[in-house]
């Protein structure tokens, strides 16, 4: 038995109930001190558990419940390495948000404290889980923290339409899952994923299975915002508070998909397995998709956060391709990008906080020039935002490489260029937004970027050297993840493992311990040239754009307005998707849900 | 077990969803979610119910049951949603506080 697995969920959901009912009495210079303590701990927790993982896959039954002979009845966790990596790196960027919160909120700040420790714990149970019903039960949990969470500031329109089009649509994506997981227990017998998969086998795989498996999958999907179920997501992200948002881009998201890939690996690849071509291509096309979309969108926003969410689109996108590839190379690099991206993000979104702190606004257009008075928060945003780009040996190039290498070893080389073509664009409209508001580049008026409305500003009591000074903390680490020694082989054997059905079902269902041997050699490996390639080449794509949002003005006039003509209602037929309104958003949602389902139906059920 | 409780499940499900996607009204909009999850319960009531038996309570005398565990993830279900509707109602009062309306379209701040 591993106790130490029920703490990163046992200690934020007591701490939050401790927080909230010690904080009226704390001395007002104390109060943030509990929660972000708390945060703390459970992220030591997490980074325990994630290294005794790597040894051997750590199981704990709630209540004593163990399996026997192979039936699970109870509530089990199992902790692998890209699950608890993922629980340590929720448990990071909370303890980092806490820290940088320290009094940003001032109303209602005992809500938001205990609000945040309630996520962390929903955040931490659901990459823990081996369950799906109780995966289900933390995607809630997470969920209703993180609408309350966004939803924050009541008192302005914005924040409650974003929060209510992320509650609507991410409710009916739980809804979709909590359908799929009662027809597969219908079908099995069965909530735990090890006996899901053990029953359902290797048996070619009847309409039933594929249509619980498209209900499940969607309602991951639409948590991690893949194109068309992302609509929710920049709503969301450019209305809720910037500590907040460092957690919906770096870590949520990407749970959704660690949803996907879950049970994917655990539930359905065997009666699946023989058609992985057909997932495949479903998912990587839908990932490529996603990407592209969501750099083009990224480029046409003046508003920061806003700007910040649909990059954050782009790379859920990458990392869906990254996932979808359904190897180990490409999982490994995906564990590798969600950990670059989730500091590199975070600092960006720290970055923006900073400066609705300093200037009362986060509009790139209006901001113009004022971030010359701040020169070390603009250095650290230009760093992060070329981390994201993918240069060699940079911040987010490992994750972007091994992807890369696992697309071209079952020959879908080409997946790389879009992929590199995305991770440029989207950077280099978060440059061009930098250049404009650190450097005051550019002009200030640009009628393809779509205004916004203003946000109220948190208080100035907040301290400005330790807002900065945690950015930049977390600036260093996200670009130093392509060099960490050993850190390639370590996450290639991590998606090994999370890959192999078989040990998962022996460890968990029937106890078989299997250990693993002391971790990798510490190496840097030398990246291929063609990864090389692709890395240089997105820096040049993010200059090209980050050049053309600013100075497109010097170009010719012939030529300017040839092009015009050619993208105005590409652009003004992209946004007049993007509606804002919920109704539409869940009708994309159906409709998208009906067409893969469709697909599926038709390729994959016998 | 025939097959009509599940497509009545399956029915629920989706008119509560054509529902969502038409509704003019945040709180309409609310009510039709909390019927889009009425179909998750029949679905999974349907799913352990067994003719000739009676409610899962073993005792005085064990005798053939439905299924507990879906009766369970039922009433789960029921807690986890409440605290969702009760929080999307109250952002929809924000929201007509803010703009005196609960049309979605008329709150559409962001956009684009």
């Amino acid at each position: 038995m591993s106790t130490i697995l029920a703490f990163p969920v046992a200690v934020p959901l007591a701490g939050a109930a401790f927080v909230a009912f010690t904080d009226d009495w704390t001395p007002k210079a104390l109060k943030e001190i509990p929660a972000m303590l708390i945060a703390a701990a459970t992220a030591v927790f997490s980074i325990i558990i994630l290294v005794r993982s790597e040894r051997m896959t750590l199981v704990h039954w709630f209540g004593g419940w163990q399996p026997r002979h192979g039936l699970a009845i109870g509530v089990g966790f199992v902790a692998d390495p890209i699950g608890a990596g993922m629980a340590a790196l929720v448990g990071v960027l909370v303890t980092a948000s806490l820290i940088f919160s320290w009094r940003y909120m001032t109303d209602a700040p005992r809500l938001y404290r205990v609000l945040m420790l309630v996520f962390l714990a929903g955040m931490s149970g659901f990459a823990l889980s081996g369950d799906l019903f109780n995966m289900f039960v933390w995607f809630e949990l997470m969920g209703v923290a993180a609408y309350a969470l966004a939803g924050y500031m009541v008192e302005q329109l914005g924040p409650l339409q974003g929060a209510l089009n992320f509650a609507i649509t991410n409710t009916i994506g739980a809804y979709f899952v909590l359908f799929g997981t009662g027809l597969l227990y219908g079908h099995t017998g069965s909530l735990n994923l090890a006996q899901i998969g053990r029953t359902l086998g290797h048996h070619k795989p009847n309409g039933l299975v594929v249509v619980a498996f498209t209900l499940v999958i969607v309602g991951f999907l639409i948590k991690s915002a893949i194109v068309p179920f992302h609509l929710w997501l920049a709503d969301a992200h450019a209305v809720a508070p910037a500590p907040v948002c460092v957690l919906f881009s770096g870590v949520m998201v990407e749970l959704g998909l660690l949803g996907v890939a879950r049970v994917y690996w655990t539930a359905f690849e065997g009666p699946l397995g023989p058609d992985a071509g057909d997932v495949r291509m479903l998912l990587v096309w839908m990932g490529v998709v996603t990407a592209l979309l969501g750099a083009v969108m990224c480029f046409l926003q003046r508003h920061l956060k806003r700007l910040l969410a649909y990059s954050t689109i782009s790379h859920a996108g990458v990392m869906l391709a990254g996932i979808g590839l359904l190897d180990g190379k490409s999982l490994g690099g995906t564990a590798n990008l969600v950990l670059s991206h989730g500091f590199l993000k975070g600092a960006l979104f720290f970055a923006a906080g900073v400066l609705l702190r300093q200037f009362r606004d986060v509009d790139e257009l209006r901001l113009h020039g004022s971030g010359r008075a701040l020169p070390v928060l603009g250095v650290l945003f230009g760093i992060a935002a070329i981390g994201l780009i993918g240069l060699p040996y940079v911040g987010s190039f490992l994750g972007h490489s091994m992807i890369d290498d696992g697309a071209a070893e079952h020959g879908h080389g080409w997946i790389a260029v879009p992929l590199m073509i995305a991770a440029g664009v989207s950077s280099g409209a978060i440059l061009r937004a930098g250049a404009r508001i650190f450097l005051g580049w550019g002009p200030r008026e640009d009628p393809l970027l779509t205004p916004e409305p203003p946000e109220k500003p948190p208080e100035v009591e907040s301290s400005l050297p330790a807002m900065v000074g945690i950015t930049a903390v977390v600036v260093a680490i996200g670009v130093a993840f392509s060099v960490i020694p050993g850190i390639e082989d370590r996450s290639e054997h991590a998606a090994d493992r999370f890959r192999d059905r078989h040990t998962y079902v022996q460890r968990t269902l029937f106890a078989k311990v299997q250990r693993y041997g002391p971790s990798a050699p510490a190496l840097v490996h030398a990246a291929k040239p063609s990864s090389i390639a692709y890395g240089l080449g997105a820096g040049a794509i993010a200059l090209v754009t980050a050049a053309f949002g600013l100075f497109r003005r010097r170009i010719p006039g012939a030529a300017r307005t040839v092009g015009a003509r050619w993208l105005e209602p590409a652009v003004s037929g992209l946004k007049a998707v993007h509606t804002g309104v919920v109704g539409d958003y869940v009708m994309w949602i159906t409709v998208g849900t009906a067409v893969i389902g469709g697909i599926w139906a038709l390729t994959l059920a016998s | 077990m025939s097959f009509l409780p599940y497509a009545l499940a399956g029915w629920i499900f989706v008119v509560g969803l054509y529902g969502v996607v038409s509704s003019r009204n945040l709180i309409h909009l609310a009510l039709c979610l909390t019927v889009m999850q009425s179909g998750t319960y029949v679905l999974l009531l349907a799913i352990g119910y067994r003719n000739g038996t009676t409610a899962p309570i073993f005792r005085p005398s064990r005798h053939p049951a439905v299924d507990p565990v879906v009766q369970a993830l039922t009433l789960t279900d029921i807690v986890v949603s409440v605290t969702v509707i009760a929080l999307i109602l109250a952002l929809a009062l924000g929201a007509h506080k803010e703009s005196g309306s609960v049309n979605p379209e008329e709150i559409a701040d962001f956009t684009g």
